[in-house]
């Protein structure tokens, strides 16, 4: 389910828009996956501090979303663009790839309760593909 | 035996009691078939579904919408036995529909963002996992007759 351009242009459309509260998406759907998914906890042991809102969960919320304001940027080229992330996630993080959808599901729902009206079905349905793309470069490397 | 603690039950009774099922019943299976169109192969019977305006706009798929937030309804109203409460239901969606189990998943995460939306940040992380956890559960019930 590759990448249309109107997905790329609704989803840079929408980054445009959300990307001023980029940090607070990231941690708040950080700490929803944690909550949520009590088996992503898992990755995550060697942090002091789990709970939403917590030091370690803000921090780790903003690398997340930074990587992907990165990926929107790289949106022609994710495989190319997103190669080094993946090396680092298949020799080093090892993050089973089941995980990435669990993320996403928890970014969109994030993004569907701060914009609401941002985010109707159609740019629902171009941002889930670009998750969908973005886990699929991140995994290019493990085997 | 799925066990609820009282705080779960209180989010879910909560959030069916704010809920207008003629809204996001609708809302919720709209979002599916645009965001997940292969889903659209169950209800070939709706007529247009060509585009996300037809989809939006078609009675039938409205309608079929405030039937599953009935169904969903009747989940919560029974939650000590949901598994019962739906056998039926399991057997229609298996024998006579033949819905590939995993639709029940993508519709189920489609209300969670309907919901989302519409609650705002009240819908905090602990609300949001005991909705998914009850979703879970009435997903599982519904494969159950499955064979």
């Amino acid at each position: 389910m590759s990448l249309s351009d109107k997905d790329k242009a609704a989803v840079k459309a929408l980054w445009a828009k959300i990307s001023p509260k980029a940090d607070d998406i990231g941690a708040e759907a950080l700490g929803r996956m944690l909550t949520v998914y009590p088996q992503t906890k898992t990755y995550f042991a060697h942090w002091a501090d789990l709970s939403p809102g917590s030091g370690p969960v803000k921090k780790h919320g903003k690398v997340i979303m930074g990587a992907v304001g990165d990926a929107v940027s790289k949106i022609d080229d994710l495989v190319g663009g997103l190669a080094s992330l993946s090396e680092l996630h298949a020799s080093k993080l090892r993050v089973d790839p089941a995980n990435f959808k669990i993320l996403a599901h928890n970014v969109i729902v994030v993004i569907g309760m701060l914009f609401p009206g941002d985010f109707p079905p159609e740019v629902h349905m171009s941002v889930d593909k670009f998750f969908q793309n973005l886990a699929l470069a991140l995994s290019e490397k493990y085997r | 035996m799925v066990v609820w603690t009282d705080q779960e039950r209180a989010y879910i009774q909560d959030i069916f009691s704010k809920l207008n099922y003629e809204e996001a019943g609708p809302k919720a299976l709209q979002r599916t078939l645009i965001v997940y169109p292969w889903t659209q192969r169950y209800f070939t019977s709706f007529g247009n579904l060509y585009n996300a305006e037809a989809i939006m706009s078609n009675s039938k798929v409205a309608a079929h919408g405030v039937v599953v937030l009935h169904g969903l309804d009747r989940a919560m109203k029974n939650m000590d036995d949901i598994k019962k409460t739906y056998a039926e239901l399991s057997v229609l969606h298996s024998e006579k529909l033949h819905v590939d189990p995993d639709n029940f998943r993508l519709l189920a995460d489609c209300l969670t963002i309907v919901i989302a939306a519409t609650m705002g940040t009240s819908f905090t992380a602990d609300v949001q996992a005991a909705w998914q956890k009850f979703l879970a559960v009435v997903v599982s019930a519904l494969c159950r007759q499955y064979h």
